[in-house]
């Protein structure tokens, strides 16, 4: 590794919820300054400050509230889901390139005061909505629900294998004690819950959440000066690939070979680890399919075989070929747009997972895929 | 393909937003024709519309009279909650179609009638219109 290696030095994370109880820019200075308290630095260590495009705190207000003299990277990523993973990389970036010293990055939300983003459509909708909406594919579940039946369709995939995906996450869940849906399900459970959008069923979908995460980004030598061990950013990437539209994406040539298809080889391009070198990934999963498209994109087995490897156990911790979601992940734990999915890539490279995998050497972490998307490898420094 | 048959107005059901990209779209589905973008450069189709051709990078381009036949690619049954409009429709059945002019350039999300029997993938399709608001916007059949 020649030049400057990036790392997480600390995490910010308030209680997952179903009202976080305080406005979302009070929770994201709380969160920043936590994580900055874990990483041993103040507001007036932070250069930098990046956020998701959702967020409704700017990064200059940000600034302004902490205090911080000198702000001196600043940006931000769209499309919500995709951004998260893409925003520790611009951080990452950042240190590397040595523009900045100390990057935050965080995310914020209370339902409470913004409410579901699908049910806000006016009489009229413009821009790409204007294809989607007026014929009643309005929420992220129809415009995934669409992908899931060519999916299964193009690949032998059956609903059963979706709730192999529901299944595991929710056994992850019952482990850890921040999680929201603690309660076991099985196989029948999931297939005799409400559809919501068939194929989709109601286990098949994320769970809607308050919460709040942060994490400092800094160069290794920072970090080692922090509370727990540095967290090191091995591999960050980005990806969209040809004739892309955001949630509605079936306009390509081959839908089914998603963003993640792009943000893997520009990943795996960039760095010496491989899918072989991991042995844990934190799998976006607003919706269970997008988890078995994921393990495709980023080779953890063959395209088409994600059904079969969830149905050889291979999500599940401890056995597992690869556990996924170890923390329950977004159909279990919390939905903040994938951000408590860094957060657990994070606590299986400190070791301090409620599904811990012994002897982890690296993580890999994936932001939301039928969006514009990005990619972690996070590695333990030894 | 004429608006004859389908079902009266919905009240309230969201509507496109015209913009100069998409308009002559919407304008021929209120004369009962589906079209599409053509590059009139490299002959390929493009949906949904755009300014320039992905391929070729050309700003030309005509609007093109399409058959309406195309198969099923893919298809979802939505139920609630969904918005109020929608939820008086549901459990509904939206589809994305391969138009037969270019199934791989030519995708569009539509509805299918509430009469048609749940389709597969691959099944044809064929376009009809329904009135919704004060817009006329495709609705797709099975045959
Ligand atoms: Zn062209």
């Amino acid at each position: 590794m020649s030049g400057r290696q990036a790392a997480i030095a600390g995490m910010g994370l308030l209680p997952f919820s179903k009202n976080l109880g305080r406005p979302e820019r009070t929770a994201a200075l709380e969160v920043i300054l936590q994580a900055l308290a874990e990483a041993g630095m103040g507001a007036d260590d932070v250069d930098g400050v990046v956020r998701t495009t959702m967020e409704s705190t700017t990064d200059a207000h940000i600034a302004f509230c902490l205090g911080i003299p000198d702000l001196r990277f600043f940006g931000e990523v769209g499309h919500g889901g995709g951004s998260g993973c893409a925003l520790v990389g611009h951080a990452a970036l950042a240190v590397e390139a040595g523009v900045a010293e100390v990057v935050v990055v965080y995310r914020a939300r209370n339902r409470s005061t913004g409410g579901r983003p699908w049910a806000q459509a006016g009489n009229q909708v413009g821009g790409d909505a204007q294809w989607s909406v007026p014929f009643g594919v309005v929420r992220p579940v129809d415009q995934i629900a669409m992908l899931a039946r060519r999916y299964m369709h193009e690949c032998g995939i059956t609903t059963r294998h979706f709730g192999e995906v529901a299944v595991a996450c929710r056994s992850h869940a019952a482990r850890n004690p921040g999680a929201q849906m603690r309660d076991p399900i099985t196989l029948q459970d999931h297939a005799a819950a409400r559809p919501v959008s068939e194929p989709l069923r109601l286990f098949d979908c994320c769970l809607e959440s308050d919460g709040a995460v942060a994490f400092v980004v800094t160069t290794l030598e920072r970090a080692r000066g922090g509370a727990r061990p540095p967290v090191l950013i091995r591999a960050h990437a980005q990806g969209v690939g040809p004739e892309h539209v955001v949630m509605t994406s079936y306009h390509s040539e081959n839908p089914l070979q998603s963003t993640a298809t792009f943000a893997a080889r520009n990943l795996y391009r960039r760095s010496e680890v491989g899918p072989n070198d991991i042995q844990c990934a934190q799998l976006y999963d607003a919706f269970s399919p997008l988890v078995l498209m994921s393990l495709e994109a980023y080779g953890f087995c063959g395209p088409g075989e994600g059904g079969a490897f969830a149905e050889d156990g291979g999500l599940q911790w401890p056995a597992g070929r690869l556990p996924v979601n170890t923390s329950g992940g977004s159909l279990s734990e919390a939905y903040v747009h994938g951000f408590n999915l860094i957060a657990e890539g994070v606590r299986q490279v400190r070791g301090t997972s409620t599904a811990q995998v012994a002897g982890l050497e690296h993580c890999l972490v994936s932001s939301g895929s039928g969006v514009p998307t990005s990619a972690l490898i996070l590695g333990a420094y030894r | 393909m004429t608006a004859a048959g389908t079902p009266p107005p919905v009240a309230d059901r969201p509507v496109p937003r015209r913009d100069e990209g998409s308009a002559p779209f919407w304008e021929a589905c209120a004369q009962g024709r589906l079209v599409a973008q053509r590059c009139t450069a490299c002959g390929r189709f493009r949906f949904p519309p755009r300014p320039t051709c992905p391929a070729c990078r050309s700003f030309e381009h005509r609007w093109e009279d399409l058959s309406g036949r195309g198969r099923v690619w893919s298809w979802i049954r939505a139920h609630p909650p969904l918005l109020p409009a929608f939820a008086e429709l549901a459990p509904y059945i939206a589809l994305v179609v391969a138009l037969d002019e270019d199934p791989i350039h030519l995708r569009m999300i539509g509805r299918l009638e509430p009469a048609c029997p749940e389709p597969a993938i691959g099944d044809p399709v064929q376009v009809g219109f329904e009135r919704v608001v004060d817009q006329v916007i495709p609705l797709w059949r099975l045959g």
